[in-house]
């Protein structure tokens, strides 16, 4: 029987390392022959940021990603699949989100973690809110039609 | 019946609190009907709620739509949509 896929999910307030989570996902695992990386970074578009801060539901955000990753494991048949998502105040240019998805191809690893990214916006509950460079707190960032339409996508493939 | 309801985001900024115990009046069936509830308890809650149509729902951590019945819910949550990642 082969040994469980290792599915590693986290929600955090520290930065990661993302070349530290590569080499702990592929460690003696001589199956992977590609490895995916995608990493949200917290963007500034009109110099007006100071930080955005992460709020997110503890508990229900492991389990949403958790969920969505095991998923990705099984439609895409991942060597592994790692999702980091940090929460708290993250200034621009600062980390936000990691995926990396393994597989014995590249193809495979780059749809899993575009799957699990197109899921993660749309599902996992966390929400982000501006703070500005003036002092004042801007608004909620509003959810995208373009994110619902890119998990949509997934279900026509299906 | 009471049940715990938690709040997140903009929906928790203008009710003012994270969280609280709520006695559902027997007439509560769905996620739906808590909504409008607890849109009549004031006006920090009319303004949560005055877009019915664009609150989220959870019960005990798994996503519900609005017709969802509440059951024997222990946590029912109402957020935006998500905006993470």
């Amino acid at each position: 029987m082969p040994a469980p896929v290792p599915v590693t999910v986290r929600i955090q307030a520290a930065d990661f390392d993302i070349a530290a989570e590569i080499a702990a996902m592929t460690a003696g695992r001589t199956g992977i022959g590609a490895v995916v990386t995608f990493s949200g970074l917290c963007r500034d578009d009109g110099g007006r940021l100071e930080s955005l801060e992460l709020e997110h539901y503890p508990g229900m955000a492991e389990k949403a990603i958790t969920s969505i990753a095991e998923t990705a494991v099984a439609r895409f048949s991942l060597n592994a699949i790692t999702a980091i998502h940090r929460h708290g105040r993250i200034a621009p240019g600062g980390n936000i989100v990691l995926v990396l998805a393994a597989a014995p191809h590249r193809r495979a690893a780059f749809e899993g973690a575009e799957f699990l990214m197109d899921y993660l916006k749309t599902e996992a509950p966390f929400w982000k809110k501006e703070h500005l460079k003036d002092g004042s707190s801007g608004d909620w960032v509003s959810a995208k039609d373009a994110d619902d339409a890119a998990r949509e996508r997934w279900r026509k493939d299906s | 019946m009471s049940v715990n309801i938690v709040y997140f985001a903009w929906v928790r900024e203008r009710i003012g609190k994270g969280s609280e115990v709520i006695d559902v009046p027997a007439s509560v069936a769905t996620v739906g009907d808590l909504i409008a509830h607890l849109a009549t308890l004031g006006e920090e809650y009319e303004a949560a709620f005055q877009m019915p149509g664009v609150i989220r729902a959870a019960i005990d951590q798994e996503h519900v739509e609005h017709s969802e019945p509440i059951g024997s819910a222990r946590e029912i949550a109402l957020f935006p949509p998500m905006t993470g990642g």
